[in-house]
């Protein structure tokens, strides 16, 4: 019980089943999953395909964090791949052709990955801030998606574009498919081989790890790229759901989403050790909890309230002061002697508990 | 023109040193060069408009520069509080709202503007109380903490009025109304209010413990600490500082439009960030100044300003201007921080 207690996926994960059973006492049926023309329909699988998006953004935004860094621009450039692509297929003269449509999804793709490039370049190679350097994307980046539409929302027609957003694929949301399926992939690639840990080297001590060999600039410089990307690929499947690319609202808040759903996971801010699964189970907590509201018949507009919350509640669970807490009370119980534990500095890395801990 | 005395004031008192300093040696001047490059750029933006369009360097759209921003002015002084310590404050777009619509509404149910008006600047007095808390004494990332703010403050707007609450309250229009003219200068309440602000908030940074204190925990929090100095008084009150400018600006807000609604100032946060920023505050913390933040707002107003009176450029690009010129000077500050080290 204490170990289940400890792990670093309890809370998390009992925030998603407190709002799981919210939702089921609110409406009993809500967790049924039904088959109808061969696909698979019921609330869960909803929350599965519009947790996609966030997903995928949060999914960069985790490797990002690891390296001590954060990407403020992943929500101009779901609006400039939104932009991109929609615009491609309103221009060309057949929309409802596979070519048009995979040209513009190569080109909403390459155009994202520059961007991730740009600020990778900004981060590994000028050092500036982080912060500050994606926040020049996140403002440019709208008024580069609105250039694109020129200033309207475009809206197309095309089946094999719409197929991102709401088709299925073997029973299951296409949207889901993808961005699961990229999950697993890079949740393999970096737990599988040593780039997970070099990331996390990365963050806990840029300065040491280079000295150790570890290639710190061109990771830095590769999860920012990739998190580029991702956006890119959640701009798609955000503009296929709606079937229109609004320079404006696109991807609105999302890189806050996806930073509350890395913090929510248990992935510290200031970088280092990072959870994967965590960000998972944040998405789909986050995803939930939208639901959620609008089954419990609150209005939508004060979802807000209810995700600050949750945030609340959970960072402070995890904050190293309660951290503390509990561990000095557990302490006391076993009586076991106290090991050396960081004394409780301002400054000390909230993740140096957290090493302990998980 | 006693406006015209504070609309040039800002620059005054940090031209005068930077004269001395160029003969001095350069280590004393380093620190007023990206606020110089900053005024340099303001006048740029000035000359150029001026010899582009006639009307343009005329009182009364110097005037309206400052009426139109008086709010932003506000919310970037209380945040170069918070940035100077090292932190960000993310929520101040949502508690402006926060702040305007609990005006409307309390002014609606018709409570007396004297209780209405601390209690709307109260409201983000408390909230920056709160995020002070959470992130010196549960050591919270001031990015989370205040994004959980933000989130907070906005959902709060929507569950007390959804709709747009219009204020008719006589005396809250009177106090809205009051204007002071100089000739072809303007002043409203709000401007007064804004200078008032900014006026405290250089005193306050400059003369007292408090500001000496914020300084050295942006230079280094922990020096900071080992000198004894109070860091975690200080650390909490520069969040309720900007807790504080956050709901007066929001007042200033709600005068401007006489109204309350819950989706205003979104993404006003950016707005202030980036005024600091191109202010020549440094986001790490330790350096920059409450004037240079004011000539920051200056700058984005005038790019509005310049694309209005430009006619056919489109309203985005004013959002890639401010990208471009974020990005010129966070390459200057780099430049000049390398160049120290």
């Amino acid at each position: 019980m204490r170990d289940v207690l400890r792990h670093h996926l309890f809370w998390p994960v009992a925030a998603l089943v407190a709002l799981l059973v919210a939702n089921t006492v609110a409406r009993p049926g809500f967790l049924a999953v039904t088959v109808r023309d061969g696909h698979l329909f019921g609330a869960p699988i909803d929350i599965l395909r519009t947790t996609a998006p966030l997903l995928l953004v949060a999914l960069g935004m985790t490797l990002v964090i690891a390296t001590r860094g954060i990407d403020l621009s992943v929500g101009a450039v779901v609006a400039v791949s939104g932009a991109v692509a929609l615009s491609h297929i309103a221009s060309s003269p057949d929309p409802e052709s596979p070519v048009t449509v995979l040209t513009a999804i190569g080109l909403a793709l390459a155009l994202c990955l520059v961007l991730g490039v740009w600020n990778g370049f900004l981060v590994s190679a000028l050092g500036i801030q982080p912060i500050i350097a994606t926040l020049i994307l996140m403002t440019a980046g709208r008024g580069v998606a609105m250039l694109i539409t020129g200033g309207m929302i475009t809206t197309v027609n095309s089946a094999p574009f719409k197929v991102l957003g709401s088709g299925f694929w073997l029973g299951l949301p296409v949207a889901a498919v993808i961005a699961f399926g990229v999950f697993a992939v890079v949740a393999f690639v970096v737990r599988r081989t040593a780039l997970g840990m070099l990331l996390e080297a990365t963050g806990i001590n840029p300065a040491a790890s280079r000295l150790s060999g570890v290639r710190s600039r061109t990771l830095t410089w590769t999860v920012y790229t990739a998190s580029g990307l991702f956006a890119g690929l959640a701009g798609l499947l955000i503009s296929a759901d709606t079937m229109a690319a609004d320079a404006n609202n696109a991807g609105l808040f999302i890189e806050l989403d996806a930073i509350l759903a890395v913090v929510i996971g248990g992935t510290a801010l200031s970088g280092g050790k990072f959870n994967l699964s965590g960000t998972l189970v944040g998405a789909l907590v986050i995803a939930t909890l939208e639901r959620t509201v609008t089954v419990l018949g609150i209005s939508p507009l004060v979802t807000p309230l209810f995700m600050a919350l949750v945030v609340i509640a959970v960072t402070l669970l995890q904050s190293p002061r309660m951290r503390e807490r509990l561990t000095a009370a557990r302490r006391r119980q076993v009586m076991a002697p106290p090991e050396p534990q960081p004394a409780a500095r301002p400054d000390s890395t909230p993740d140096s508990t957290e090493v302990k801990a998980g | 023109m006693t406006t015209s005395a504070p609309a040039g004031a800002p620059p005054a008192p940090r031209k005068t040193p930077k004269a001395r300093a160029w003969k001095l040696p350069i280590r004393l001047d380093r620190r007023y060069l990206p606020v110089l490059g900053t005024f340099v750029v303001l006048a740029l933006m000035l000359i150029i408009g001026g010899t582009r369009y006639e009307n343009f360097l005329t009182p009364a759209v110097i005037s309206n520069l400052f009426i139109n921003n008086a709010h932003l002015i506000v919310l970037a002084v209380g945040m170069t509080f918070v940035i100077l310590t090292g932190g960000i404050d993310l929520s101040v777009g949502s508690v402006l709202a926060l702040s305007t619509v609990i005006t409307a509404a309390l002014l609606q149910a018709g409570w007396p503007v004297a209780v209405v008006l601390p209690l709307a600047v109260g409201a983000g007095t408390v909230i920056g109380l709160a995020h002070g808390v959470m992130i010196h004494y549960f050591q919270v990332q001031p990015f989370v903490a205040t994004l959980a703010g933000m989130f907070f403050a906005r959902g709060l707007c929507f569950l007390i009025a959804p709709e747009s609450i219009a204020i008719d309250n006589a005396s809250f229009v009177e106090l809205a109304t009051w204007v002071q003219i100089f000739g072809e200068w303007r002043m409203t309440s709000s401007v007064l209010v804004a200078l008032i602000v900014v006026g405290l908030g250089f005193l306050v940074l400059h003369f007292t413990r408090f500001g000496r204190t914020v300084y050295a925990i942006g230079g280094g929090e922990q020096s900071a600490l080992l000198m004894g100095l109070p860091v975690p008084r200080t650390k909490v009150l520069a969040y309720v500082v900007s807790g504080t400018c956050a709901g007066l600006g929001g007042l200033l807000f709600a005068m401007a439009f006489r109204s309350g609604y819950s989706l205003t100032g979104v993404g006003m946060e950016l707005d202030a960030i980036a005024a600091v920023v191109i202010g020549g505050t440094l986001l790490t913390g330790g350096t920059g100044f409450v004037l240079g933040s004011v000539l920051g707002v200056l700058v984005l107003g005038l790019i509005q300003t310049i694309i209005t009176f430009e006619g056919t450029l489109s309203s985005w690009w004013t959002k890639i201007v401010i990208g471009v010129l974020l990005l010129i000077f966070v390459l200057l500050q780099r430049v000049l921080s390398l160049r120290r080290t």
